[in-house]
């Protein structure tokens, strides 16, 4: 084929390229990926029972905007990814300072507590299963961002698949935060960040294979 | 040929090609065949200065371009339009590298097809853009010949091939996919 008639034929009957469906499109994707982590929240480990004494604890908000903040980051942060010759800008260091935040009150936490009780700040009592099911939640969601990556054309697959994994994983976090009793910054600083670290490196992994195009 | 053009060279190439593709995405066919026109010759240059093996420029060339018309939605219009040409031509370049990086590592298992392998000129004419259409199916196929390649409407291509029209279109933007993953697959 010779390249001038590969541009008639891709010029001709050229249609209007409407952006803003194109975006609610993938808004609608990754919405409908959240729904399902979140009903498999209620259905798998149920909403906390002492969900309205939580709501009035600071350490319960500092857990959600930590996950808050890291999910958005994460998004904003893989939309810039995934349009050719963006520059990845500051979002990244949202979830670096929400990091650093968190560990700034653990640490206060820590240093504060009397030596006994520093493990169970640190461990609590669901250290063993928080990542998995911190990871098993992202599951839809790293779905849904990659069904909506792929519409798109990210050109660093890797870096592309490992901040969707972040995402599908922070926001994992978020959901199950609604039912996790934990509430200690030094555990949400471990264990919150290791289960987000799971689909974070399976999208590491697999995006080259997941996104290419 | 100059490796850096000077500033107010790029800057009115950009200046350029950002008011075409914005003419193009509002659905003005003319601007977007000038716009993939003059692209394609930035590319070509592009490609030139990075590819040893000049006869898979071309190829390349028209695989970027199906790229562009297929991504061209994630073009913003806020950002400049040469570094989202250039960072989708790269990623292709760096598919194309990968790729033909490979096939060295598997020529020796090849060896026996190679010899079978079609020379140049018959490539180039398996790659005719009638023989691969005929790989398309039907209702990919008749919408991209008709909408495509005779200048139908949708609606004059729908009545004609009793394809609705959400499915003429839908065939296109498919069909149009399939080719470039073929062009790909025939490197």
């Amino acid at each position: 084929m010779k390249t001038e008639q590969l541009i008639d034929l891709l010029s001709n009957g050229a249609e209007p390229i409407a952006a803003r469906a194109v975006a609610r499109r993938m808004v609608l994707t990754v919405l409908a990926g959240a729904v399902v982590a979140a009903l498999m929240m209620l259905k798998i480990y149920g909403l906390n029972p002492q969900l309205a004494d939580l709501l009035a604890a600071t350490d319960f908000w500092v857990k959600i905007a930590f996950t808050g903040v890291l999910s958005a980051a994460a998004l904003i942060t893989t939309l810039r990814l995934a349009r050719p010759g963006d520059l990845v800008g500051v979002a990244m260091w949202w979830g670096v300072a929400a990091f650093v935040a968190l560990w700034t009150i653990g640490a206060d936490a820590l240093i504060d507590a009397e030596s006994g009780s520093r493990a169970t700040l640190l461990m609590g009592r669901t250290w063993r299963t928080c990542p998995l099911n911190i990871a098993l939640l992202s599951a839809p969601i790293f779905v849904a961002i990659t069904l909506a990556l792929r519409g798109l054309a990210p050109t660093r697959l890797r870096a592309a698949g490992a901040a969707s994994g972040f995402f599908a994983g922070a926001l994992g976090a978020f959901v199950y935060g609604w039912h996790c009793p934990e509430l200690a910054a030094p555990f949400v600083g471990t264990w919150y960040v290791l289960g987000i670290a799971i689909p974070t490196a399976i999208g590491a992994l697999l995006g080259p294979r997941l996104l290419r195009w | 040929m100059a490796a850096n053009p000077p500033n107010d060279a790029l800057s009115s190439r950009e200046a350029r090609l950002a008011e075409l593709i914005r003419s193009a995405l509002t659905g003005d066919a003319a601007a977007y065949k000038t716009f993939l026109t003059e692209a394609s010759g930035h590319v070509r240059g592009y490609l030139k200065r990075r590819l040893q093996r000049t006869a898979d420029i071309e190829d390349l060339v028209q695989e970027v371009l199906l790229a562009v018309h297929n991504k061209r939605h994630t073009y913003d219009t806020a950002r400049p339009v040469t570094s989202w040409l250039f960072a989708i031509a790269q990623y292709k370049l760096i598919d194309h590298l990968r790729r033909t990086r490979h096939d060295a590592r598997t020529e020796a298992i090849d060896d026996d097809y190679a010899a079978n392998e079609p020379d140049g000129d018959a490539l180039a004419a398996d790659r005719d853009l009638e023989r691969l259409l005929e790989t398309l199916p039907e209702r990919q196929r008749l919408p991209i010949r008709h909408v495509k390649i005779e200048g139908l409407s949708v609606a004059e291509t729908s009545r004609l091939t009793g394809i609705s029209e959400s499915a003429v279109k839908v065939g296109i933007h498919r069909g149009l996919k399939a080719l470039a993953a073929r062009i790909r697959d025939l490197q």
